[in-house]
């Protein structure tokens, strides 16, 4: 009887352990003393994590701040790749799209993908995974399938990889508009701006899994800042933050590695090597960021077939920000946190979104939104 | 009004309730629709209530549209304060729709009725053409006889909340039913009528709802509107079964806002709640119930919904806002 019903909340999310690593934290932060304690997650995932089981305020409390970074996809991808999506569908006929869930939402000048009308024979259709697309195209031979794919290191081998797939198989109906993201690089630009006063950083532990926790090792040794590679839950956060924290007091910035059940040393070379095999790093325009040099991955010329941009003729990769009043820029260089955008809250809102930050399931907006800031 | 009708407005959430008040309220306002209740009390001392059907898939594992069209509506009656007597079916059929899923539908909808002890006593049938529907739609109005008139009004600071069974199974099994993520839970649906619920009425439960479209947190921030006192709820505490935990955790979302067919959320007097959920553990399908969470004034203000998270930290719940899927009832 009870079987199942109630199952605890495991070992990573239960009272106990958060409240011991709380009160840890706590003791670290009273010996670092008066240095400021600013963190930033890069993660999405990370900034729902602190949200959602209310770990924001509770570390507030004990003086440690956090601020969320560039790491969300859907948010830092530029509305000319949105703008081109939506074009794609509602301009050619017997176009299929397959998108993500939340890509679907951002809106532009143009509209949103969901309310997008589209050309004759041509549809949207949410896939939860790339292979779910190729399948689509293979099915649907008098239709074009586009993939309209964003993400970072973590996603993008199985997109490359469906990519590649595509061109083995003489799958002609299938290309891929591509926003692949890499994360090292934004952060490197958001140190160098210096706009931000940022005194360590959460590490995302999905990308580290694949790139490994050195290819932050520039973040320690050029800039002097502590960092540690974080899992999802909330005592993966605090075991990162025990781990920055002993960086800052003992003055010896590092990478610390606090996912070392997911996250190896090498992080996944496999992967890597096949990304390396079908992308090149090009310089991408990220949202509020602006152009970073090799922050974004092509396919490589032996792969255009399936690539999106080059069969529809597409130019991208010039536009600015172009949604007058909207602060994403700023919250994704933490620059700001939501609630200082005048927008937040009142003239956009997760039912009525004008920002991406506030569509995405992992943007700061609506974590702050929907999980609120009190009490 | 310019632009069209999205999905939104049909999903239980914050949207559908702008739409009510908004739009139906200020059209046909009236002192017995007013209160908005899943059921309105009228002066002959009946309960009066309806709700259609067009859940997607029309099978899915745990139940069919035909026994959701009855205890859906069933349901709404009892958690009113009503013992269900007497039910209307209408039926809109699209052209090619198969015998034989009719026929399965129907017989469905006979033992449904029977169990929840209602009559069908009238009906209608319309067949549109093919495109125009998709397959069977169900709209079921029900009568029920009055045995308590329950009031936000009566909730006080220290009152016990009572969630009668594991939430979001209905929500998962019609997901994983559809097949769009590739996965099996091997959840069912709790669809089920809350007749055994019925006689709690007179042992001193102030308030029940069921908790269907935008879940567990969605019927509480409403409720949270309605009284004068915070609700604080435990993560901890809510009955979630293990596969629904897990799978929410795959796609990244809340069991408190999955739905459910054959849960209430109940409210007791501090003095009575354990012995209420005893009784109430009694009964096979309350037999998973637990107390999680309560009405104070420590935390909070009024007005708010507030829960503890299982790591220990505080946040507001919202009620559901985005479309999280479609066509669940």
């Amino acid at each position: 009887m009870n079987k199942g019903a109630a199952a605890g909340p495991g070992p990573y999310r239960d009272k106990k352990t958060i409240g011991a690593l709380l009160k840890a934290v706590g003791k670290k932060r009273r010996a670092v003393g008066s240095l400021s304690c600013r963190i930033m997650e890069v993660c999405g995932t990370h900034t729902m994590t602190i949200h959602r089981y209310g770990l924001k305020k509770m570390l507030e409390e004990i003086g440690v701040g956090l601020v969320s970074g560039p790491g969300c996809p859907v948010c830092i991808t530029p509305n000319d790749l949105h703008e081109a999506a939506i074009r794609l569908v509602s301009e050619r006929e017997n176009l299929l799209l397959t998108a993500f869930g939340d890509m679907t939402r951002v809106p532009t000048k143009i509209g949103s993908l969901q309310k997008t009308a589209a050309a004759r024979g041509s549809r949207i259709q949410v896939i939860y995974s790339p292979s779910a697309s190729l399948e689509l195209a293979r099915r649907n031979p008098d239709k074009d399938v586009v993939f309209f794919g964003a993400g970072f290191e973590t996603t993008i081998p199985s997109m490359a990889l469906t990519a590649a797939q595509a061109v083995a198989d003489g799958v002609d109906n299938y290309s891929v508009l591509t926003a692949f993201w890499v994360i090292p690089p934004p952060l490197r630009a958001i140190l160098e701006s210096g706009e931000s006063r940022i005194d360590g950083f959460l590490y995302p532990g999905h990308v580290s899994a694949i790139i490994g926790p050195r290819a932050y090792d520039f973040v320690a040794e050029e800039f002097g800042r502590p960092g540690a590679v974080a899992g999802f839950e909330p005592a993966d956060i605090l075991l990162a933050l025990l781990a920055i924290l002993d960086q800052i007091a003992e003055g010896r910035p590092r990478v610390a590695n606090a996912y070392t059940r997911v996250v190896g040393p090498d992080g996944n070379p496999t992967a890597r090597a096949a990304m390396d095999r079908i992308l090149e790093p090009k310089d991408a325009v990220w949202r509020g960021l602006g152009r970073i040099p090799a922050s974004g991955l092509a396919l490589r010329p032996a792969f255009a077939a399936v690539d999106a941009e080059k069969k529809y003729g597409l130019s991208l990769g010039t536009a600015g920000d172009d949604l007058p009043g909207c602060r994403c820029g700023d919250v994704l260089k933490g620059l700001i946190e939501p609630p200082q955008c005048r927008l937040f809250g009142r003239t956009c809102t997760p039912e009525l979104p004008y920002g991406p930050c506030m569509v995405s399931f992992e943007g700061s907006c609506l974590a702050f939104h929907k999980y609120g800031n009190r009490p | 009004m310019i632009g069209k009708i999205s999905l939104d407005l049909g999903n239980g959430g914050k949207a559908m309730r702008d739409f009510i008040a908004e739009h139906i309220l200020p059209a046909f306002k009236n002192p017995l629709l007013a209160p908005l209740l899943d059921a309105s009390h009228l002066p002959e001392g009946l309960a009066f209530t309806t709700d259609s059907y067009v859940v997607d898939p029309i099978l899915f594992p745990g139940g069919d549209i035909g026994s959701l069209a009855v205890n859906g509506t069933v349901n709404d009656l009892i958690v009113s304060g009503a013992e269900p007597r007497y039910l209307s079916l209408g039926l809109i059929l699209e052209e090619g729709l198969e015998w034989s899923l009719l026929d399965r539908i129907l017989r469905s909808i006979r033992k449904a009725a029977a169990k929840a002890g209602v009559r069908i006593v009238t009906g209608d049938t319309k067949v549109v053409r093919r495109g125009q529907g998709d397959k069977i739609f169900i709209n079921t109005s029900g009568i029920g006889r009055i045995v308590a008139s329950p009031t936000p009004a009566l909730i006080r600071p220290g009152d016990a909340l009572i969630v009668t069974g594991p939430v979001g199974d209905h929500s998962l099994a019609i997901l994983t039913a559809r097949g769009d993520y590739g996965f099996e839970s091997g959840v069912k649906s709790d669809c089920a009528p809350l007749n055994f619920l019925l006689p709690f009425w007179k042992s001193g439960v102030r308030w029940m709802r069921d908790i269907t479209r935008g879940g567990l947190a969605t019927v509480l921030t409403e409720l949270a509107v309605d009284i004068s006192y915070p609700i604080l709820l435990e993560e901890d505490d809510v009955p979630v079964s293990g596969p629904v935990r897990g799978a929410a955790e795959i796609l990244g979302i809340d069991p408190l806002y999955l739905a459910c067919e054959g849960r209430a959320v109940l409210i007791a007097p501090q003095a009575k709640a354990e012995a209420i959920l005893a009784r109430i553990r009694t009964h096979a399908p309350g037999r998973r119930a637990r107390i999680a969470g309560r009405i104070q004034t420590e935390i909070g203000r009024p007005g708010e919904l507030i829960l503890r998270t299982s790591a220990g930290g505080l946040r507001l719940l919202e009620p559901l806002t985005s479309e999280l899927l479609p066509r669940i009832c």
